[in-house]
Order: C-alpha cells, then structure tokens, then sequence
C-alpha cells in the first residue's frame, strides 16, 4: 500500500487581542477533509458557532446540527435544524478554557450537503458530540468561527489542518 | 490562503510533513458494494484511522457498517454505544459480537446526503495485548439525525494486517468512501 505524509496544519492564527470572529478564506480544494480546532475563552458565556461558504460565508438558515449533550448532571439530545450557523452548545463560563473540534469530512465536492462531526468541551459547561449538515452543495472555501455579541479572548487559538485520501 | 481577522489579514502557517499519513482510499463504485477490504497493513504504525462518508442502498436511514479484523466473523469482539437521536439518549452493548462497530448510514431517500464516521485503531501491530477501536459518527437530516460514540474490542492479541468493513445485509451505495490513515508514534 502506498502511504503519503498528511493531516497538514493549512493555516493557524492566535489572537493578540480580543476579536468576535476569525475567517479562513481561500481554503484549498486538494484536500479530501478538513479539521479546525478552536482553543481559547471568551469575555463572557456564549457557545462558538461556525459558518461556512463557498467565495463567502453562508448566513442563511441553512445548517442543521443533531446534538448529544453532557451537562455535568445531566445527558440529553435534541435537533436544531434552520439555524444560521453551526453552534456548538458548549456555553463554557466566562474566560473558562475550551476546546472545539470539527470535521469537515468530502470538504470540496460538490455533489454533496456537507456534513461534519464536532466536539466540543468545558468543564464548566457542556461537553458535546454533534454532527451537522449545511444545506448547499458548494465546495467549502471559507470557514468562519464566531460569537453572538461577544468575543474571543486573547490568546485563543484557531487551526486549520487539511488531510488528502490516498 | 488568507485569513480575516477583524477585516485584517492574519498570517498563516506553511504546509509541514507530518506522522500522520494515507495508506489507502476504497470509493465505492456504481454497482455499490457488500464490503470494503483493506489488505496487507503495513505494521509500521502505532494507530490507524479510518474516515468515512457512507450511504447504503436502503432506502431508509441508520442501517450499521460493521467490521472485521483478520477476517475473524467468530464471537471475539465486545461492543458498546453511547447513542443520541435528537430525543433519546441510550446506551447499550455486548460482550461477545461477530463484529467490531462502525457507524450509521444514510440511505437512499436523502439523495445528496452522507453519514460521516470517523474510527480510531489504537496499537493494531501490538501482540500482547487485545485490540480497541473508537468510533463517531452520525448524520444530520434538518429535524432528525443520530449521533453515535461506539467502542469495541478485538479479544485478539494478533497484529491486524486486514479490515473488512461489512454491509450487514445491504450495500454501500456508489461513491461511499473508506480512508485508511496510519498514525506513527
């Protein structure tokens, strides 16, 4: 079997100051998944969300995620279907440390409704399992990672690595 | 590639080697197909990985892929599910199964829509101890979906060289496809 180097990191940025939302544009298309990982906090509680677009970021109703939740004291799922973004229903507290990863598995084709797998964790808030579907079949070029009315901290990070099938 | 920051252009990393890499990619063809084989895995990992996009030819949703190590279909696997339908929370399992757990599938009345899992082979090549495999994966369809977390054990202490993963009764339609990744250590 053949085997070539891979899961390579496309792009990384940390924040030097406070910011509400990081965007990766121009995502290559030679890559088979894509997986971003957010490591940071916030000014205040609020549970990053996610969206993406092909040229620019699609801010309709047209994610869908199926959630599996753990409150710390109790599990539950639930569907949140015509949502504008992914969200990732993590809600860590004020400046808690987190960490979000997510899947975006056949990233570029463009036959498809991408779907993709997240995890998400605080320890004082929820720890997630979740997948999610956005409803077009654009190749994914851009990824933005965001807040509703709140922002990052400094210091969180956002990471994007590409992995390229055989 | 560029990135927005505040409107501002952020600096990006340049591409590096890793210890992570593809050994092999099976699609499925426009037949469909009843398994999908990998053969002769090298042992020159300490992990692998399997990612994957499905579909059965069901027309109906949530049918199972399952999967063999070394072509052993007798009783020598334990399996567990952590399982989530947008509603019900449940778990279950059993300590001697045929095969290791894969995940769900779509099927065909979502016409452009596919599962994704993602399976995790911890120290494959060891010979001393029994073997586990992790594996996420789900699918969404605007108000419904499953999301699963599934573990299994190979009661085997032989180094896995093959993976048969297995349409239990229906087929993996065409373009469902299984990327085998080796993780060095």
């Amino acid at each position: 079997m053949a085997a070539g180097s891979t899961y390579t990191p496309i792009a990384t940025a940390t924040l030097g100051s406070a910011a509400s939302s990081y965007t990766f544009t121009s995502i290559p298309s030679t890559y088979t998944d894509l997986v971003l990982i957010v490591s940071g906090s916030n000014a205040a509680s609020a549970s990053p969300l996610m969206q993406v677009g092909n040229g620019s970021v699609d801010t309709g109703t047209n994610y869908s995620m199926t959630v599996l939740r753990g409150t710390g004291s109790v599990v539950n799922s639930f569907n949140n279907p015509g949502d504008t973004w992914f969200n990732t229903f993590m809600s860590p507290a004020t400046g808690e440390i987190y960490t979000v990863t997510a899947n975006f598995q056949n990233y570029s084709n463009t036959t498809t409704k991408k779907t993709a797998l997240f995890r998400a964790g605080a320890a004082g808030g929820n720890v997630i399992a979740e997948v999610g579907i956005w409803n077009n079949t654009a190749a994914i070029n851009q990824i933005k990672v965001l807040l509703s009315g709140v922002n990052f901290n400094a210091g969180t990070s956002f990471t994007l690595y590409g992995i390229a099938a055989a | 590639m560029s990135g927005i920051l505040g409107g501002l252009i952020g600096s990006f990393a340049t591409a590096l080697t890793s210890s992570y890499e593809s050994i092999a990619t099976v699609t499925v063809g426009s037949g469909g197909a009843s398994s999908v084989t990998f053969s002769s895995i090298p042992g020159t990992y300490k992990h692998l990985q399997i990612r994957a996009v499905i579909k059965s030819t069901n027309t109906n949703n949530g049918s199972n892929w399952l999967l063999t190590a070394n072509s052993d279909t007798a009783n020598n696997y334990a399996v567990h599910q952590l399982y989530a339908d947008g509603s019900t929370v449940g778990s279950n399992g059993t300590a001697s199964y045929g095969y290791a757990y894969g995940n769900q599938t779509t099927g065909t009345s979502n016409t452009n829509i596919f599962a994704v899992s993602i399976m995790d082979i911890f120290d494959y090549s060891n010979t001393n101890k029994y073997k586990t495999f992790r594996c996420i994966g789900g699918y969404d369809l605007n108000g419904s979906g499953d999301i699963n977390y599934r573990s299994s054990l190979w009661m085997s202490t032989s180094a896995i060289t093959n993976i048969n993963i297995i349409a239990n009764g229906w087929n993996l339609a065409q373009y469902s496809s299984f990327a085998l990744y080796g993780v060095k250590g």
